[in-house]
């Protein structure tokens, strides 16, 4: 008892050293750099920022884009989550999948194609939408949709119908029944996904970035701007600080809340219907979202094959080149780069998530180990709610003196998006391992199994379907990591979401459609990844 | 009051409920006895609303149910495992289908309060169900399903979920509640014992199909044919030579068709030459011990006799005797019936 104790203290040693010293080291220092510049603590300097009228735009711009597309995102992603879920109908799967690709786009991509959508001559250009908040709304929802879907919909789709046909046979007609029996029992999960989404929205940069020019500037572009452009740390500093207090006090809430569900919830997963009449509203509700997701995309890809009002590849054929020398390398060469980066963050995050998912799902007893394992299991959602821009200008500073000097290593850049991309392992592994039922291990241990044997077929069986799903994810994320990386990444060696933006601050018709024809080759390099994270068939994949 | 007309339930062009003919009277308590993946519970959702007829009909007083959905059939249904719903008090469980009715507050607590009474769980109100036993959440669903006032009450295995004992006692209020209340109700359950303390008609259906319906009693003292007397709890059933000869060397009545016994039905004691001090039973019939197994209430045997071949029998209890023994066996008339027509299952069975 005693060993396996120290054991597992041992094991959780390891992320928990990677997460302090990769993570809260940096963020610390950049946090220190505000509230106590030259050396003295003065809160007063946090202030006074605070006190701008612009951080008060800034604050307010966030939270009314964050809340509205909360809103809009769990509107239409409920009616879909029910057709996705619950109904049967031929092509249910592919669109299944098309709804789960926006999650891991590159944000910068995501920015790319609603612009295109949007601009004066892309589809939508009637309706004069470019640059007003609508564009980072759209962009905001586009992305969010898929969480409310996968989240809400893995609730649904194993909901007990017989509590709803009970209900009906006391003489509940289907709303009813949708308002006193469905809906309370996916509550826990819908306030899950809305409390997701809005954190996901409140930090988003690509997104605001690209779409919200210099007019519009949520906390997240806004510590960007001050630390980049104005090298306002005490200002930087201090919106993160109000940022991180923000997100732990949301992660506590949202705890408490999502604490309410019963573990030993009944979970029968019912053959799916065929679709009635009465579906409709709901099939057309999938359908305009299915529209929202599907034309960004189309806009991108089509103009990225024209110029000047005809079609060409001329913009593909640049990609190979270096823009007239403004990015020292072909898109190609950071495509390369990119997926290299890639590899080395999927394994490291893979490495961190595994332990951590093994560590905060052994049965504990005492009441302290409970404790710990929550703060724990707390401590790696971190990276979640912290602005990751905050994260790589933290690398910076922070890692710029031995023994951790380690701006010119090319494990740099890997190691803060494998940090990026933890919450999102974690969170695929956890209710997997969570699931498995600890008399198995048991009765594997009294046939004889060691505690590895008893590992290799126990968890593992189960494990290495969610284990490559959540390495797609981590691939995923990590190629369209964006935030963190522009700070830590070296001008010889960029990642394509940083070549992309580069292209982007350049004028120029061939910049811009260079820039699209980029984004559509990382779009497919990741939905080509995330098509084989759904053929994985894991349960609940991506939902939180 | 309900008629259901050549009822059938297909299941990707299985049927599952097979032409299904049977009606329930005003007032009346009709269980459908089965084994479990005969259809029972598809022929009760069907009832419902919740399945569609692929034929067949099902009428309530005369008017065909097909176009109307489950909420306005008023047929209140109860889930083996209850279906409470968790998030509401056991008071806000019971009062859910009053509410939706409108009913004032006032009304919805005294009836709330008068059927936790008739269940037996005056004080409940507050509760939350998942601090109830099996037994009692069981009884909260039945008072919730009551308080809908439904025209017809559906009861899908009731009480299958509890344990042996509180369901003795749950099916005895079971049948108190529903003929105090007058409900009209329709069960359906694998368990014989419930049906028999609980319906006033029983229908007996296999594979889809109704095979029996009466009277309780009827249906229990005549079963139809060879699988129905074995499901209905009779251990046993000889056809041909092997029940003729039983009817007459127990000096019965001869008759055409197979014999089922119960494992009540033979009772054996020491034959002759067992021991000195032993009372022999009057003319019974010498037969051989095969082999004997100790109960609590009585020996259980198999002993086979000449020309009818193996049969269960029980002995009293403390009696111990070993295989190979000669004894004598008698046989209770009442606990044999005779089957109408020639066996159609095979002779013998485990009870």
């Amino acid at each position: 008892m005693m060993v396996r104790r120290l054991g597992l203290g041992l094991l959780a040693a390891v992320p928990v050293a990677v997460v302090a010293v990769f993570f809260v080291l940096p963020v610390g220092a950049m946090l220190q750099r505000g509230v106590w510049p030259d050396g003295a603590f003065d809160p007063g300097a946090v202030l006074d920022v605070l006190r701008r009228p612009r951080t008060g735009r800034v604050l307010w711009f966030t939270v009314w884009t964050s809340t509205v597309a909360t809103a809009v995102a769990v509107l239409l992603g409920l009616p879909a989550a029910y057709v996705l879920h619950r109904l049967r109908f031929p092509g249910r799967a592919l669109v299944r999948t098309a709804l789960l690709v926006p999650f891991v786009l590159p944000t910068v991509v995501v920015g790319l194609a609603v612009r295109e959508l949007i601009a004066d001559s892309g589809p939508l250009g009637a309706l004069g939408l470019d640059g007003t908040p609508v564009a980072i709304l759209i962009g905001l929802v586009f992305f969010n949709v898929a969480v409310v879907i996968r989240t809400v919909g893995a609730a649904w789709e194993g909901l007990d119908r017989r509590p709803g046909e009970a209900a009906a046979a006391l003489g509940a007609t289907p709303a009813q029944v949708f308002r006193t029996v469905t809906l309370p029992a996916l509550r826990p999960s819908i306030v899950s996904a809305a409390s997701v989404v809005f954190l996901f929205c409140a930090t988003a940069f690509g997104v605001v970035l690209v779409l919200g020019g210099v007019r519009y500037s949520s906390v997240e572009t806004e510590i960007y701007l001050l630390t980049a452009d104005l090298l306002d740390l005490p200002a930087a500093a201090a919106l993160s600080l109000v940022q991180m207090l923000a997100v732990v006090a949301l992660l506590v809430v949202v705890g408490r809340l999502r604490a309410v569900p019963d573990p030993t919830v009944r979970r029968v997963v019912p053959a799916p219907a065929r679709p009635r009449w009465r579906d409709a509203p709901a099939l057309a509700v999938t359908l305009l979202t299915l529209g929202l997701v599907a034309l960004p995309v189309l806009a991108l890809l089509i103009g990225s094959v024209r110029r000047d009002g005809r079609w060409t590849l001329a913009h593909y054929r640049a990609l190979t080149g270096s823009a007239d020398g403004l990015l020292q390398v072909s898109v190609t060469d950071a495509l390369t780069a990119s997926l290299r980066i890639a590899v080395d963050a999927t394994w490291m995050s893979l490495t961190l998530g595994l332990i951590v998912a093994f560590v905060v799902t052994r049965t504990v007893r005492t009441r302290a180990g409970r404790r710990a394992r929550a703060v724990l299991d707390g401590f790696f959602m971190l990276p979640l709610g912290v602005s990751a821009v905050t994260l790589g200008f933290g690398f910076l500073i922070a890692l710029d003196r031995p023994p951790l000097d380690l701006r010119a290593s090319p494990l740099l850049v890997p190691i803060a998006q494998a940090l990026v991309a933890l919450p999102l392992v974690v969170r695929v592994l956890v209710p997997v391992l969570a699931g498995i039922d600890d008399r198995q291990r048991q009765a594997a241990a009294s046939l004889g199994a060691g505690p590895v044997r008893t590992l290799l077929t126990v968890d593992l069986a189960v494990v290495w379907r969610p284990l490559l799903a959540a390495a797609g994810f981590a691939f995923a994320v990590s190629l369209g990591e964006f935030g963190a990386t522009s700070f830590i990444v070296r001008p010889a060696e960029p990642t394509l979401p940083v070549v992309i933006y580069r292209l982007l601050g350049h004028p120029g018709a061939l910049n811009y459609g260079t820039a699209m024809a980029a984004s559509v080759v990382l779009a497919a390099v990741t939905a080509g990844v995330i098509l084989v994270v759904e053929r994985l068939r894991v349960p609940g994949v991506g939902a939180w | 009051m309900l008629d259901l007309q050549g009822a059938t339930v297909t299941f990707d062009g299985t049927p599952a409920v097979d032409d299904v003919r049977l009606s329930v009277a005003d007032g009346d308590v009709l269980a459908v006895l089965g084994p479990s993946g005969c259809g029972k519970s598809t022929l009760l959702r069907a009832v419902a609303g919740l399945e569609p007829l692929a034929a067949g009909r099902i009428a309530c007083d005369g008017a065909d149910l097909a176009g109307t959905p489950t909420h306005r059939r008023g047929f209140a249904l109860m889930f083996q495992d209850g279906q409470l719903f968790d998030h509401l008090t056991v008071a806000r469980n019971v009062g859910y289908a009053r509410r939706l009715q409108g009913a004032s507050r006032a009304d919805i607590r005294t009836e709330v309060a008068a059927l936790l009474d008739l269940v037996g769980l005056g004080g409940y109100a507050d509760r939350l169900p998942r601090t109830l036993s099996g037994g009692e959440r069981q009884r909260v669903a039945l008072a919730r399903s009551l308080a809908a006032r439904p025209r017809l009450l559906l009861l899908d295995e009731p009480l299958s979920a509890l344990d042996t004992g509180l369901r003795g006692r749950l099916a005895a209020d079971l049948r108190r509640i529903l003929v105090e209340s007058g409900t009209t109700a329709l069960l359906v359950t694998h368990d014989q014992e419930e049906a028999f303390a609980v319906a006033d008609r029983l229908a007996v259906m296999r594979a889809g199909r109704i095979v029996q319906e009466g009277p309780t009693g009827d249906v229990w003292a005549h079963p139809a044919d060879a699988d129905t007397a074995l499901f209905l709890g009779y251990g046993r059933v000889l056809d041909g030579a092997a029940a003729a000869t039983l009817l007459r060397r127990a000096g019965l009545p001869p008759a055409a068709g197979a014999v089922a016994l119960r494992p009540s039905a033979v009772l054996a004691g020491p034959g002759p030459g067992s021991g000195p001090g032993e009372g022999t039973p009057g003319d019974g019939i010498p037969a051989v011990v095969r082999s004997f197994r100790p109960a609590p209430d009585a020996g259980r045997l198999v002993v086979s006799v000449e020309g009818v071949g193996d049969l269960d029998a029980i002995g009293a209890p403390g009696w111990v005797v070993e295989p190979g023994r000669p004894v004598v066996v008698r046989v209770e008339a009442h606990a044999i019936a005779v089957l109408p027509g020639a066996a159609t299952g095979p002779a013998g069975g485990a009870p």
